[in-house]
């Protein structure tokens, strides 16, 4: 695994999301056939996968997904871990030996909850603060340690490689859930690292990026105030902090959280007539000019309700959104959705700054 | 007195081929440096009176006139410029302090001209300002950090008073009596039209000035000039003065001779009398005193309107503006080095305050690691030349900027740095009418006007050109900014990475 880079990759690339609404859970092969199709995006510099409801017997722990540059590394993250979490189990994540993936990281997942003495403490943090802080903690202090992910009963398989064998390398045939998230990866330069590649992870939000983050470096400052720090050296990481800030920290719906990242113009916001809504549109944009991302993405955001997909304000780059049955689907290009279920029963392209939501049904 | 041993500084040239001895530099000239003789009607020159203001060089029919710099002659001394000299010989001759307009023309590196902009290329697309909207809309004041809304969706969050700017420039604080009610009133309409405010400075705001108070920063500085109930509820904003970048630390001075019967009544002190400016407030001597006229601004305006504070950059710039943010302040100015004013001691003006660049960088840094970053906005001041230097500050922080020496030379000023002597040939820092009235509002605000507007388009342009199409997406963006030819040292406290990287 090589090191973290000193500097930022842009990148552009390929994305598929598919839920079923029900909740009915499937393997990972029908997103690896959709992704193989969108193999023209990517460049085989880094690929993943998030998928959600696959550790229904630890339903209830915070799963890390981690990944060391060796053994040692493994060791001191450990140790770290132990000291600020109860571990309730942990196994290296399973993988087979496949041709074209090489340099793999140790990778190891750890089933955890907080200590309870610090969350309980009176003006302690709250679970997920704590869980947050550990994430940063492991991924400024732990040297060769990064979290890959952090929510529950989800996890995210990335690497350097095309889809495909980093699918077959994570013998992701084998897990059962009910969303899955792909992402295939183009960065321009000529290394990619494990941790560079997406989704990228924090708590219940998974996010895969098609694009590149002009406003990244107002995004940073921004997030960096709410004690968030960006160590991974890609525009893209910032996005999932912004999500966990404004709906969790925040408490805004994934709408509003869309808003702000994703504004309307000023002069929409001037033509709004209803004036309570103009106040609050005008107030969103005031108070979250830190939060707008400018320049072209297209995101793919999972959590655990479902997943939601959002583009930039001018939709600089594709993305489409499906429906068929149970099932919901957003990617890149339609023709990926084809690939996954044949011709589906509603398709249409999703509108520059409106987000897409696609939810789980309420367990009946 | 004895014989002046200085010599002239500049040297004015007459082409006697193509003069035909019209007169019109000798009406022009406010320095008597050209005369006409009433007897004969011939014309000539006094070169030692010349301030080099290029006004009988602008107006003269037949193109005459060519008035210089007078270069260095006999034997050169790099410690013992000519500049040096003069000032110790005009000194040895007065006995006074040396006053100058203006800001300064030391020649302190302008740090501007080390850092360079980004753009797009392939990876991510450039917009195109003629087919996209491009935003350079900016509210100043306090912003809450988050919003909240209730059950049904409605807002909770109370928000401050804001400044809303259509474009991130503002003009500088430029007080009545400084410069003349043509020169305010061109200032007034300009900000109107294109959507930014002015600022009064502290002497007051003129009658005929009301009309656009409410694009109006009406001041309130240490001599209180002109500081009544109506003033403050008319205007948009009010601001602190509390330092000027042409003059940290200390005061000013307007002559008695300037105080007309106009500027008398909105100063609101004797016409005849010197207007005294203190150096510091009276009631202000700790951040809680300002914390006091903050809140006392507050209450006397109904917490309509945000109050700034406007600082001048020194040493401690950074717990000082976050002292004022602490104190109450919803937006904090900051005036650099190279901040200009109609006068100050030369000695103060050439040696006292740090350059914008460092200040605005450190100050938006520390205010972030404060946490408080959101309740007040900067405003950067202090020699923006165009609209790269203005975005390459809102890159290193800065909400929006104050300009006034390139309103000034939008409106003619040609640099003479004589503004404290009254006698403005162009009629911008002056109070004479017949020199007044050389200054056409009409056309005084339109050339205003096109300098936003131009500026306003370059912007747009480089923003696009940037990948992004709102400019809050440029403020404290570092990634934008490149540094060449700065040490390590600069580029930290900027946060700014070199170029190449």
């Amino acid at each position: 695994m090589h090191r973290l880079p000193p500097f930022k990759i842009p990148a552009a690339c390929g994305t598929l999301g598919i839920l079923d609404q029900t909740g009915r859970r499937f393997n990972g092969e029908d997103i690896v056939r959709g992704m193989a199709n969108m193999r023209e995006r990517g460049n085989g510099l880094g690929a993943g996968f998030v998928s959600y409801g696959i550790y229904p017997e630890h339903a209830d722990d915070y799963c890390l997904h981690m990944m060391f540059v060796d053994q040692t590394a493994q060791a001191r993250g450990k140790d770290y871990l132990q000291t600020v979490c109860a571990i309730n189990h942990d196994e290296p994540i399973p993988t087979t030996p496949t041709p074209t993936i090489s340099d793999e990281p140790v990778l190891w997942r750890f089933f955890v909850r907080p200590l309870e003495a610090k969350t309980a403490a009176q003006n302690g943090p709250t679970e997920e603060d704590y869980m947050v802080d550990v994430v940063m903690t492991v991924n400024r202090d732990i040297e060769g340690g990064y979290v890959a992910s952090s929510g529950k009963n989800m996890g995210i398989f990335k690497g350097v490689g095309y889809p495909t064998p980093i699918a077959e390398y994570y013998r992701l045939d084998e897990y059962q859930g009910h969303l899955w998230v792909s992402h295939t990866r183009f960065p321009t330069n000529t290394g990619g690292w494990w941790g560079g590649a997406h989704p990228f992870g924090i708590l219940e939000w998974s996010i895969v990026h098609n694009g590149e983050i002009s406003s990244y470096g107002v995004n940073k400052r921004y997030v960096t105030s709410f004690g968030y720090e960006c160590t991974l050296f890609t525009d893209s990481e910032v996005i999932s902090y912004m999500f966990d800030l404004l709906c969790r920290k925040h408490g805004l719906s994934i709408e509003m959280a869309s808003l702000a990242m994703a504004s309307p113009e000023w002069e929409q916001v001037d033509g709004i007539e209803d004036p309570q809504e103009q106040r609050l549109m005008a107030t969103i944009r005031q108070a979250y000019g830190g939060a707008l991302l400018n320049g072209p993405f297209a995101v793919i955001a999972g959590h655990n309700g479902g997943m939601v997909g959002l583009s930039d304000r001018l939709k600089l780059r594709p993305l489409a959104a499906a429906q068929s049955g149970d099932r919901a689907y957003i990617a890149s290009e339609e023709a990926a959705i084809w690939a996954v279920g044949g011709k589906p029963e509603l398709s249409w392209p999703i509108d520059a700054g409106v987000p897409v939501r696609f939810n789980l049904q309420e367990a009946s | 007195m004895a014989l002046s041993v200085l010599a002239p500084e500049f040297v004015v040239k007459r082409d006697e081929e193509l003069c035909i001895e019209c007169g019109v530099c000798t009406r022009q000239c406010a320095y008597d440096a050209q005369i006409i003789n009433p007897d004969d009607g011939t014309v000539s020159t006094d070169a030692a009176k010349c301030v080099g203001c290029q006004r009988c060089v602008t107006l003269c029919p037949t193109g005459a006139l060519t008035v210089t710099e007078r270069e260095m002659t006999g034997r050169s001394h790099p410690n013992w410029t000519l500049g040096a000299q003069r000032d110790i010989a005009r000194q040895a001759e007065t006995g006074g302090m040396l006053l100058t307009g203006m800001g300064t023309d030391k020649g302190y590196r302008v740090i501007w001209d080390n850092l360079i902009l980004n753009a797009s290329q392939v990876t991510n697309p450039s917009i195109d300002p003629l087919r996209e909207p491009m935003e350079l809309r900016t509210y100043l004041g306090a912003k809450p950090d988050r919003i909240e809304l209730d059950a049904d969706g409605r807002l909770t969050t109370e928000v401050g008073p804001l400044l809303g700017l259509d474009i991130p420039v503002m003009f500088s604080a430029m007080s009545y009596g400084s410069i003349s009610l043509n020169a305010c009133l061109s200032l007034a309409r300009a900000a109107s039209a294109a959507g930014t405010y002015f600022n009064s400075g502290e002497g007051g705001l003129h009658r005929d000035l009301y009309e656009y108070s409410d694009h109006a920063i009406v001041q309130v500085a240490s001599g209180r000039f002109g500081v009544h109930a109506e003033y403050l509820d008319v205007a948009a904003a009010v601001e602190i003065k509390i330092g000027q970048g042409a003059k940290p630390g200390i005061g000013g001075h307007l002559p008695g001779e300037k105080v007309t019967q106009p500027i008398s009544a909105t100063r609101m002190i004797p016409e005849g009398s010197d207007a005294i400016s203190p150096a510091p407030h009276h009631d202000i001597y700790s951040i809680e005193d300002l914390k006091q006229l903050i809140y006392a601004l507050k209450e006397a305006t109904d917490y309509s309107k945000p109050i700034s504070v406007k600082i001048a950059a020194v040493n401690n710039i950074v717990p000082i503006a976050s002292g004022c943010v602490r104190a109450g302040a919803d937006i904090v100015a900051i005036d650099g080095v190279r901040g200009g004013t109609g006068a100050t001691p030369t000695v103060i003006r050439d040696n006292v305050g740090i350059p914008i660049e460092f200040a605005v960088a450190a100050v938006d840094g520390r205010l972030r690691e404060e946490g408080i970053r959101h309740q007040a906005s900067i405003v950067a001041a202090g020699g923006f030349r165009n609209s790269a230097d203005i975005l390459k500050a809102v890159a290193l922080g800065a909400d929006a900027v104050y300009v006034g020496t390139s309103a000034l030379i939008a409106m003619g000023c040609h640099m003479c740095q004589k503004c404290y002597t009254g006698k403005c040939t162009w009629g911008i820092a002056t109070q004479d009418p017949y020199l007044t009235k050389r200054l056409n509002p009409e056309i005084g605000t339109r050339r205003l006007s096109n300098l936003l507007r131009a500026w306003g388009l370059e912007m747009k342009e480089m923003l696009g050109g940037m990948g992004m199409n709102s400019i809050d997406s440029l403020r404290g963006n570092r990634e934008m900014l490149r540094a060449v030819s700065l040490t390590r040292e600069e580029m930290d406290i900027l946060d700014v990475a070199p170029a190449g990287m």
